[in-house]
């Protein structure tokens, strides 16, 4: 079975080697500093205790606050998985660094989350839109992205028909 | 005129179904009797030769696209056209008159003239190559003395059509595929002429009809003398039609339709319509050089010789089919290594032995038996020999040329990787 | 001497009969041969992530057979594995047993649509994938029986799947194994020692296990690299830890051995089916939880719509095309507040201009069918 690894215990370790980088630990997964995200993950992948050599996903994720980006990282040798993420809160222009110097597979990847949240991933060797065409308007998966009058956002908040609250959609601003 | 019309009904030459150059030879006498003068008689033969010749090139196809995608459909375990008419049988036709409707579409920025004539410069020379063919004893249109020369130049200029249609229509798989075509026919026309070397060195005549006749006066056909050259020219002439596995130069799956892309409706009719009839072309001449024409060990006083040389031709074409249904593709590299690097050699070799294994014949006269089954043990033997020590000299079947099996293992995260080791 | 030469830019697609959809590789030649490759994706994107925010957890379940749709039963099953490990579902025993061999035989048909189409672009103009669909027709066929579809099965829900086998499902399947090992054979003589296929294969496209995982590569093209990695055996799921089977590794890492990891791939999912057709244990096909309904007839069913705890799940099998795993993140609402789909097809597609750059256009063709992508799931 793989080792799903505990965002807690990572947390721990990667503090030992660089205090102050990491910024929230749940059990499922480590939130990192931005700042410090490369080195971390160059330590993770290159050290032979954790072998993190295969990014299994990378993905992003809009809480509506904050942008955050989300990466499964996986060690083929020791049969482990953790997740790992960063997060940014600049909604304008959010920006993350690239972990394409750490994995290849990163590439697409991110030239996925740029195209459909707008997260710009500094140090990508080739960040342009890859299912949309350039000149898009907007970015699509972003929750406030074709905001419905009286400031609603698309989603759904409660079932269709269930009473409760006049229906607004997923929050409002 | 009327009196003329009655004797020659009545002279029962007319109907000799054996071989039609006695039909048309009657009719002739008939007319030069009747006081028409030589030239139109030369016109009225040479007319009733060609529009034979166009007929019977058109029905052919006409069958063989049936039969191609029959057979095909067979191989592949489907049905194959079904529909129109019985079994499908009018299925070509219906194609036909498809084409024929159809609007025919000129790319912007195509070359007009030359799109236009491309289709049209390809199909002369195609059906030019089947004068020199001896149908039967005296039905060969025109029994020219260089008749070998002539098929190997004539098939020689459908190689500039090509590219005329590849580069006009503004295509760039149309432009790769010209290119293509270009390099490929080049480097296999020098096979070709190799391998037409054997039979004629044997003949010391490069008229068709001699070497024919030479295999029928000696009742051996020259495959049995010439096993090398054989195969050089099937696969020289499979080149030559973009027969499967050199199909490259119209490869759907790399460069969608090659030099033809931009062609629809009858324009594209005239190039399948030309590709059909040059791998008739191809098949003939097999026939005529390496299997006995129209000869069928004394059958051919039975059964009309063109009947027997028609059989022998469909059957060759049946095997550009057969290896359509069966093999991938080599890529153009490959191909052109194999010409130069393998075919070239060995079919250079072949006419070295064949010189001077005729040339000894020559000095010493031995009985015609003793010599020909001497020198087809000795061809054999060598052309074997020399295809598997030439094939291991190039490497063949080592190192990265192998196939192989996949490893099972059960302990997960392993590293199997060895680029040196060959799988096996 | 140098003949001067100008670059000359061919798009392979989106029409092309190659790209196995709608996909686009603008090549960029020097003669034959590859200088740049770029590729343009997204003639098929239905933005399903964005979608699926707006349906209930089991309303999407239909949207996972849209993104890979010759290999429904897998994109199914990944995504109820994820849901199921946010709500923390026990799923009963056969339908464990029924989700293996579903996602087997999804797994052999489509590997006989990669090989066949392999095939088909090294040139051997339609005969190896008529052959294989031959095989691919039968287990549709069963599909058919289980669920309705042939396609887009829908099969899996979540905490069990839709409805059980009827009676005579497991003879029939039981007929098929019988026939399929003398049609593995055939193909494995037929193709693995084809003089062509390893002239056109061997050798090109070559990914070393460090690039291969650098590459985030997965599924058979990591096999292909030598790297023994299959989740059916690393972290087993549905009922893999109790079934026997050999992980099909290649030793070259070329597109011949993503070829013959596929081809061994087929006989160990026949292997497993047979353990399995025996196996499979009586029971119920889907677990009574929440506000579950109960059929008439003793059968329990999903419930359409319901709130799963705030949190997040990353449940990845192994599909036919790799890695393929569901990120769920909820917020406690009826429907998933994120849903990601980690597509094999996509991520494998990564290293190809690595992989396409020097070689010829013809050989661009194979390593891409080599990739064996679904534009559909590239291009979700």
């Amino acid at each position: 079975m793989t080792l799903e690894v505990a965002g807690t215990d990572i947390a721990h370790v990667i503090e030992q080697r660089f205090p102050g980088a990491v910024e929230e630990a749940q059990p499922e997964f480590a939130m990192v500093a931005a700042d410090k995200l490369v080195s971390v993950m160059t330590f993770l992948r290159d050290e032979p205790d954790h072998y993190y050599k295969f990014l299994s996903s990378l993905t992003a994720v809009d809480r509506m606050e904050w942008f955050e980006v989300v990466y499964h990282l996986e060690s083929i040798k020791l049969n482990r998985i953790v997740a790992i993420k960063v997060r940014t809160y600049d909604r304008d222009q959010p920006v993350v660094p690239s972990m394409v110097s750490v994995w290849q597979g990163a590439h697409l990847q991110e030239r996925e989350a740029y195209d459909l949240f707008g997260i710009a991933f500094d140090g990508h060797p080739d960040l342009r839109r890859i299912f949309l065409w350039e000149g898009f308007a907007g970015w699509p998966l972003r929750k406030d992205y074709l905001m419905l009058p009286g400031g609603q956002m698309p989603g759904l908040e409660r079932f269709p028909g269930e009473p409760g609250v006049e229906f607004s959609g997923r929050g409002t601003e | 005129m009327l009196h003329a019309l009655t004797a020659f009904l009545a002279s029962g030459d007319w109907y000799d179904l054996r071989d039609l150059g006695n039909t048309v030879g009657a009719v002739l006498d008939d007319l030069r009797s009747a006081g028409f003068p030589d030239w139109s008689v030369y016109v009225i033969s040479s007319l009733i030769g060609a529009v034979g010749i166009l007929l019977w090139g058109i029905l052919s196809c006409l069958a063989f696209i049936w039969i191609e995608r029959r057979v095909v459909a067979l191989m592949q375990n489907r049905k194959g056209p079904n529909r129109v008419g019985p079994a499908g049988l009018l299925q070509p036709v219906a194609d036909a008159i498809k084409l024929l409707l159809k609007e025919a579409i000129t790319t912007t920025g195509a070359d007009h003239i030359l799109f236009w004539a491309a289709p049209i410069i390809i199909f002369v020379p195609t059906l030019a190559v089947f004068a020199v063919l001896p149908f039967g004893p005296k039905m060969t249109l025109s029994d020219l003395n260089v008749g070998v020369l002539f098929l190997i130049a004539i098939a020689g200029i459908n190689t500039p059509s090509v590219f005329l249609a590849g580069w006009s229509s503004n295509n760039k798989y149309a432009m790769l595929g010209a290119m293509r075509t270009i390099a490929m026919l080049i480097s296999y026309e020098i096979i070709q002429v190799l391998a037409l070397l054997g039979p004629v060195i044997f003949v010391s005549s490069m008229r068709l009809g001699d070497i024919v006749g030479w295999q029928d006066h000696y009742n051996v056909w020259l495959i049995v003398l010439q096993p090398v050259g054989i195969l050089g020219y099937i696969i020289a002439g499979a080149v030559e039609t973009n027969r499967s596995p050199m199909d490259i130069a119209e490869a759907e799956s790399e460069i969608v339709a090659g030099y033809h892309t931009e062609y629809g409706g009858i324009k594209f009719g005239f190039f399948y319509q030309a590709e059909y009839l040059a791998g008739f072309a191809i098949a003939g001449a097999i026939v005529s050089l390496y299997l006995g024409g129209w000869t069928l060990w004394g059958a051919e006083n039975y059964i009309p010789p063109w009947i027997i040389f028609l059989g022998k031709l469909y059957s060759v074409f049946f095997i550009y089919i057969w290896t359509r249904g069966t093999l991938p593709r080599l890529r153009i590299d490959q191909l052109m290594a194999f010409a130069w690097k393998f075919l070239l050699p060995i079919m250079l070799v072949n006419v070295l032995v064949v010189g001077g294994e005729v040339l000894v014949w020559r000095e010493w006269e031995p009985a015609d038996e003793v010599a020909l089954s001497i020198i087809a043990a000795i061809n054999l033997i060598f052309g074997v020999a020399l295809v598997m020590a030439w094939a291991r000299f190039l490497g063949h079947g080592k190192g990265n040329q192998k196939g192989g099996r996949a490893i099972l293992t059960q302990e997960v995260g392993r590293i199997y990787f060895d680029p040196e080791t060959v799988a096996r | 001497m140098t003949i001067k030469s100008e670059p000359f830019i061919v798009n392979v697609g989106p029409q092309h009969p190659s790209t196995h959809g709608v996909f686009r590789l603008r090549l960029t030649l020097d003669g034959e041969k590859i200088i740049d490759a770029d590729m343009v994706m997204g003639y098929l994107h239905r933005s399903m992530e964005k979608l699926a925010e707006e349906r209930t957890y089991t309303q999407n379940i239909p949207f996972t057979d849209r993104t890979d749709y010759l290999s429904a039963m897998t994109g199914n099953l990944a995504y109820v594995m994820a849901v199921e490990k946010l709500l923390g579902i026990e799923v009963p025993e056969r339908a464990l047993w029924l989700r293996t061999i579903m996602a087997e035989l999804q797994r052999i048909a489509s590997h006989a649509m990669a090989v066949g189409i392999f095939a088909n672009d090294c040139g051997a103009w339609q005969t190896p994938v008529m052959h294989m669909f031959r095989d691919r027709e039968k287990i549709l066929d069963l599909f058919e029986m289980a669920c309705g579809a042939r396609l887009t099965l829908n099969y899996m829900r979540i905490g069990g799947v839709s409805k059980d086998i009827p009676p005579e499902w497991l003879p029939q399947a039981r007929k098929l194994l019988a026939e399929l090992p003398a049609r593995f054979a055939e193909y494995e003589d037929l193709l693995l020692e084809n003089e062509i296929i390893v002239a056109r294969a061997r050798g090109i496209g070559t990914l070393t296990p460090e690039q291969a995982q650098a590459y985030s590569v997965s599924g058979p093209m990591l096999r292909a690299s030598g790297v023994a990695w299959d989740i059916r055996k690393a972290d087993p799921y549905a009922a893999y830890d109790k079934v026997d089977f050999d992980i099909a590794v290649g030793r070259n890492g070329d597109v011949f051995d993503r070829f013959v990891v596929r081809l061994a791939e087929m006989r160990q999912s026949l292997r497993i089916l047979e353990q399995a057709v025996d196996m499979i244990p009586g029971g119920p096909v889907h677990a009574r939880w929440g506000t579950a309904t109960v059929q008439p007839w003793g059968q329990a069913v999903a419930p359409l719509a319901f709130r799963p705890p705030v949190g997040e799940a990353y449940a990845r099998i192994e599909s036919p095309r790799g890695e393929i795993g569901y990120y769920i993140v909820s917020d406690g609402g009826p429907a998933p507040f994120r849903f990601h789909i980690r597509s094999p097809s996509f991520i494998n597609l990564t290293p190809l201009k690595l992989m396409t750059v020097g070689v010829t256009v013809a050989d661009a063709i194979v390593i891409l069918g080599s990739v064996d992508i679904v534009v559909g799931e590239v291009d979700r």
